[in-house]
Order: C-alpha cells, then structure tokens, then sequence
C-alpha cells in the first residue's frame, strides 16, 4: 500500500481494485447494529480543512470514528496566506500534537503534495480535495457505486471496470472530481467521455486517457453511466457559457434526455446538485440516480483507505511506520 | 591606481592574448606583455569576456531589503560576471519619481561591486493609467533611459503608445512585461498539458504573444523603439522576428531559465519553479534558443527576483513568481548555447555585454576589449562542473530552480573599472 493518498492516478489497478474490495468488507459494518471495528484505537487522525467542506468533512469523520480513531477537526478556513500563518506551520503543529494521519482538503491545487513530499511532517496524507487537481476517495467511491450497480454479482469483488462506458458532463476545466475520475476509471479499464461546453474544457485535454465531446445526446445512448457535475451560476459571469438557461437547455440532464440512455445505466452527481441547472428534480430524485448511494459508498471507501494506510496492514512490512510503532 | 596582467586567455572565446590592466583602463593587449609592477592573473584555459550586463534585475531596494538590497544584488552580479546592472522599479515605493531613481542610482554607486543604472516605472505606481515623469527621471542624477512597469503590463493601447512617443525625446525605451491582464486572470503556470493535469490556473501563451503583436505594431506607428521584456514563447519569437524583418525598431530578452527549464518541473508543485513569464514547453525552449542564437532575440537578461524563503516554502498558489539568476546566469547559457554548439562565446559576450549595453544605453560598459576601454571584464573557466551550491550564493535569496543541479562553467574574476571585484570566485 502507497504511503499517501494525493491523486487518484498514483494508484495501480491491483492497489485501487484492493481499496474497493477493502471498502465493501467496511460496508458489512454500516449494516451492524453497532458499527465499529476496533482498527484505529489510540490512533489520532486530524481532519485539516481550509475550505469548507461540511459534507467531505462528515464523511471522513463518521469514517474515522468506525475505526474507533481519534478525530481532531482543524477548520483552518481561508488560506494559510489570510490566515497567516503558514501551511508549514500548520503541518509542524499537527505533527507535534502526535497526530498520526492528516487529512486535508485545501483550495489550492498541490497543497497535500507539498504537505506529504516537502519534509514538513511524518504523518502519512490523504487528499480530501485540493483546488482544481484531485479528489481521489471522491472517485473511489464513484468507482465503488459503479462497480456494484454496472459489474455485480457479489459486488464485483476483485474486479475492475473495463470496458464500462462512464460519461462526465459538466465543468471539467474546474473539477478535481472529473480529473480524479479520468485517471482511476481509465487504471480500472473504463472508457470515460468528458461532455461540455468547450470553453470548460482544459486546454491540454487531448493528453487524458479520454474522449472529449460537446454534444450529450449522441453521448448518452452508449452510457453505462453518466455522471453529472455541479455548475456554479458564477462561471456565467466569467462568460464561460451564456445563461443558466442555455447551459441547461444544452448540457442538463432532464427526464427525456435520460430516456435516451440504456435501461440499466445510472445517473452519478458527487453533489451538492444544483437541481434546474445541471439536473432536473425528475431526474435527481428517480431509481437510476445513484446520489444517496454515493455517499453511503464514501464513508466505506475512506475507512478502507484510512485502514490501509494506518496500518491496517500489519504484515505488510514495507510500510516503515508500522514497523515503528 | 595598481596594475593587473591578465595573461594567457582567450579574447571572446578566439585568440590567446594577455591583457594589461593599468587604473580603470585597458592598456595593452599583446602577447608576452611584461609583468612588472603588476599582478599576474594565471589565464590559460579561460574566456576572458566584456564585463557582462544585466538589462533586467530586481534589486528589491527600497522596500523589500529581505530578499535582497543594492549591495547584496551588486554583490551577486559581480559574482556572477556581472559588470552592470539595470534595476527594475517595481520596488516600495515604486521608482516613479526623480527622488527614488537617485537614491538606487546613489546605493549603486556606494556598493562599489557593480554599476547600478536605475528604470523607472513607466506609470505612477505601475497601475497602468497615468505616465510618470519620465522626463524628470531622465534628467536626474540617474539619467533614466530605460523605462518599464515590470511585473505588470502596460496594457492600456494608448497609455503604451504614449510612452513610446514621449520617450523619443531623450532617446528613452520602453521595456514591456508583455502580459494581457484579462487573460492571465488567476494563472499559475503555462497553459497546456501539465496545467491540465495538475488543475493550476492556466497562463496562454497568446497573453504574452497579443501584447507583443499590438506593441510591435505601436511601435511602427509612431516611429519609436520597442524593448520586450523575457520572451517566453515560440509564438513570440515568429512575431519579433517579422517585426525585425519589417524594420521595426524591436529589441528582445530572453532569461536563462526559458532557455533551460520546462513546464513539467511544475509537478513537484515545488514554488521554485514559479515565475513569471511561466515555464514553457520544450517546443518554447528549442524556438527560443534559436531566435538567441540567430538574433532575433538579442540579449540574455535574469530578470533576477529574490525573494524570501518564506515566500517559496510554501503551497504553489500562495508562493511569489521569480527566481534568483544572477550568479547562474553564464553557466546556464553556457550549457543551453555555448555546449550545444548554438552560440561561440563572442556570441556571448553580445548577448549579454555589448548588446544588453547597447540597448540600455550603459556608459563604459559592453565596450570591445582593446587597448584605451574602460577594464570592465569577467574571466570564465568553462572547464569547471559543478552542482549549484544556494549556500554560496551572494544574494540575500536563495530562490534558485538550479540547487543541486550540475553546470558547467564558473566566473573566476570580475574587474569593475580595473579593480578585481571578485578575485578567484572570492568577492573582493
């Protein structure tokens, strides 16, 4: 197992395929009536948030607490600039409290990777989304909801998701969620079509294991999956489309569009929804509407992660700090 | 004042020669000259060039004394070769008046390392809107030629257009930062693939390019002279180029990390690699070394930008743009135009003495080494290899992209007006 968690494409097809197996026996303990397992006990893990994130937070939380760890929320909010002091500070501070894991979700793309590799702490990081670069347990547990609903039975245990046909529709240029996605659906055999309007898409695209389209009915016919991400209202002013309306009229997922899509195929959105905007009521609150699932799944993904990277692992001997401690 | 004989280099990169230095002058350059009453620098084997001159370093003095004040900037150039600097003014408070131009052009003087010869803002404050007193700045004790917003772009048509017909009559340059505002809203990084990747602000090429076309063609209109500022991209070399072949009056700098570094460095999100004009592609590296080695582009300047450690130990987007350059400059160019065969050392000496002197309009400096020239010198080993040691550094910043990095070459000895400001790569 990886020391850190910073991007999804640092995970191997077998270390991503071991996450989602981890996950699902993680999943057993929801269904328990007292849903805890002992793994993490007289570990701390410090959840160190610098930009709000009350659903992510809750997550890993809840997460952490079914380890029996021992969670210190650190809301650090703004930058570590306006805030003044540094993330280095930051880090060292957390580091001297003996904290064991951070987990840190920052509005600057790279900050967990600075964090893990500058020599600041120890302590193994897990990204919970920095800026606009990644945000990998939101794509494991997409990839987890997919592989239960698309590859089944027995939840797809030990497999990948190849030949899957996962479509992304929104605002790619800004999303750590479609960046983390591309990379692991591609590690895990998918097929991943990137739909929306040009002016959202990176320039550079053309270098990702992906197709890049602009029109979303010829895309949703050859679907499995069509994940569906936030707009903000904002970008419009920046003249990224011209009104909420046109946006919706032509990249908006609403009940026809999603006629067109095969019977089985499910809609994703890693929310918060914008509902009139990308995704119609209708749609969001139907059958093949994964949202609630998703985040169920997230909590069993960072507790498999947490659990592999703390050492739930013990023979495995090429992790240093377990044989520390 | 004493004599130095410089014995046995070879002029420009050519002839083996020895060099009499006698007060602030060359006296002779022969061979087999005497060595009475002189004291003898052992050069065989190395280059003995022009004192090199910067067009474009950050002094930080006034105001940011914690990454760097004349004295220890100077202290670095004459480390790195460097007989003459231009000092940018985007310093606290900005050089925009009469008053802040003399007192740089005064801690110059004092340093004794290195003549600093001050820039003024073209703009009251750099904000773009309203021209400073070029003419009183000019007309100081600094006898301001070069002028420029650095940092920031002139980015208003007219306004630029006005300051390079002002400017024409005392023989003034306007040196653009060309960057379009609007399209570098939020930028981090060259705009391509790694920028994709990575999820940082992307900063295009065209922002730099659009600028550079518009001013170009100003340029022509009023019958003025043009300087750009850090070319960075291939795109900006085919427009000065063009310009060049319509008879445009445009000259153009290239620092030594675009010809040596690339946007995939980025990756370690390491703020060392930060700096604006960004890193660019290969593609950009390879255009750009050649448009310095045809002329197109016709100097090499750092654009030298310490800053504090704690501006760079930190997350990218909160970091500052810029790096030190000046103690790395002639090995990096070394490496990426002498090494690679693209550029002789007379090619050198142009590039970053006569040319830069040229274009600023530095007395005294990027004269041609013979006999009567004021002994403003640099002698280089171009045998040494070495890995950059921020250790030794002279600068007050040790912001440098090349720590641990092995270059070739080192300056051994820079004679400021005959006197050895660095003596066998010791300061003086």
């Amino acid at each position: 197992m990886m020391r850190h968690l910073i991007s999804a494409a640092d995970l191997t097809r077998d270390e991503a395929i071991r996450i989602l197996d981890t996950a699902e026996e993680m999943a057993r303990v929801a269904d328990r009536p007292i849903k805890k397992l002992p793994a993490l006990r007289g570990r701390t893990i410090c959840n160190l948030f610098f930009e709000d994130s009350t659903r992510t937070r809750i997550s890993f939380e809840a997460a952490e607490k079914r380890l029996s760890a021992d969670v210190i929320n650190f809301a650090a909010k703004g930058s570590s600039v306006s805030k003044g002091e540094s993330l280095k500070d930051t880090a060292q501070t957390l580091e001297a409290m003996g904290v064991d894991a951070v987990v840190i979700r920052h509005g600057a793309s790279g900050a967990p990777y600075r964090l893990a590799t500058s020599g600041w702490i120890d302590a193994p990081v897990v990204n919970a989304g920095d800026g606009t670069h990644q945000h990998p347990t939101q794509a494991l547990l997409d990839a987890f909801t997919m592989r239960r609903r698309l590859v089944g039975p027995d939840a797809g245990i030990g497999r990948d998701l190849a030949g899957r046909r996962i479509t992304v529709v929104g605002d790619i240029l800004h999303s750590r969620v479609a960046r983390s996605n591309v990379d692991l659906l591609h590690t895990l055999g998918a097929e991943v079509t990137l739909v929306a309007p040009p002016t959202l898409v990176p320039v550079g695209v053309g270098a990702w294991p992906c197709e890049v389209a602009y029109d979303l009915d010829a895309v949703l016919p050859k679907s499995d999956a069509v994940m569906m991400l936030r707009v903000q209202r904002e970008r419009m002013n920046a003249a990224f489309f011209p009104t909420e309306r046109e946006y919706s009229r032509r990249y908006g997922l609403d009940a026809d569009r999603m006629a067109r899509m095969p019977d089985h195929a499910i809609v994703m959105h890693p929310g918060p929804m914008v509902r009139g905007m990308e995704i119609t009521a209708e749609v969001a609150d139907s059958d093949r509407c994964t949202v609630v699932e998703q985040v169920a799944a997230g909590v069993s993904v960072r507790m498999a992660v947490l659990y592999l990277l703390l050492g739930g692992n013990e023979s495995d001997t090429a992790h240093p700090r377990t044989e520390e401690k | 004042m004493s004599k130095t004989l410089i014995r046995g280099a070879r002029l420009l990169g050519g002839d083996v020669r020895d060099v009499l230095v006698d007060g602030a002058q060359i006296a002779a350059v022969g061979t087999g000259l005497p060595a009475e009453g002189a004291e003898v620098v052992e050069a065989e084997g190395r280059i003995l060039l022009p004192g090199l001159v910067d067009l474009h370093t950050h002094l930080r003095e006034p105001g940011r004394e914690d990454s760097e004040t004349v004295l220890t900037g100077t202290r670095a150039a004459a480390s790195g070769g460097y007989t003459a600097v231009f000092a940018m003014a985007n310093t606290f408070p900005v050089a925009d008046t009469a008053g802040v131009v003399e007192q740089v052009y005064r801690l110059g003087k004092e340093s004794g390392y290195c003549d600093v010869q001050p820039i003024g803002a073209v703009t009251v404050g750099l904000e773009g809107r309203q021209l400073a007193e070029l003419g009183a700045m000019h007309d100081s004790a600094a006898g301001v030629t070069v002028f420029s917003d650095d940092g920031k772009c002139v980015d208003d048509a007219v306004i630029m257009r006005r300051a390079l017909e002002y400017v024409k009559a005392f023989g003034g340059v306007i040196a653009q930062h060309a960057q379009e505002p609007r399209l570098t809203e939020g930028a981090q990084m060259n705009e391509g693939v790694v920028s994709a990747e990575l999820g940082l602000g992307g900063w295009p090429a065209v922002a730099e390019e659009s600028i550079i076309a518009r001013d170009v063609l100003l340029a022509e209109h009023v019958g003025s002279r043009v300087h750009i500022c850090h070319l960075s991209t291939a795109g900006s070399v085919e427009i000065v180029r063009w310009a060049k072949s319509r008879g445009i009056d445009v000259t153009a700098e290239v620092t030594p990390h675009h010809l040596l570094l690339t946007d995939e460095l980025v990756r370690s999100y390491n703020p060392v690699y930060k700096v604006n004009p960004p890193l660019r592609t290969e593609r950009d590296v390879r255009a750009l070394r050649e448009a310095l080695a045809d002329g197109t582009i016709d100097i090499v300047a750092t654009d030298h930008a310490p800053h504090p450690h704690e501006d760079k130990d930190c997350e990218w987007a909160a970091a500052a743009m810029g790096m030190v350059g000046l103690e790395t400059a002639l090995s990096v160019v070394q490496q990426t135009m002498v090494d690679t065969g693209l550029l002789d050392w007379a090619g050198v000496a142009d590039r970053m003495s006569f040319a830069p002197a040229r274009i600023g309009g530095a007395r005294g400096h990027g004269r041609p080494v013979s006999a009567g020239e004021p002994a403003n010198l640099t002698l280089v080993d171009p045998a040494y290899r070495g890995a950059v040691d921020p250790a030794g550094f002279a600068s007050r910043s040790r912001n440098t992209p090349y720590e641990g990095r092995e270059l070739p070459g080192r300056v051994t000895h820079t004679f400021l007006r005959g006197r050895a400001t660095l003596m066998d790569g010791k300061l003086a």
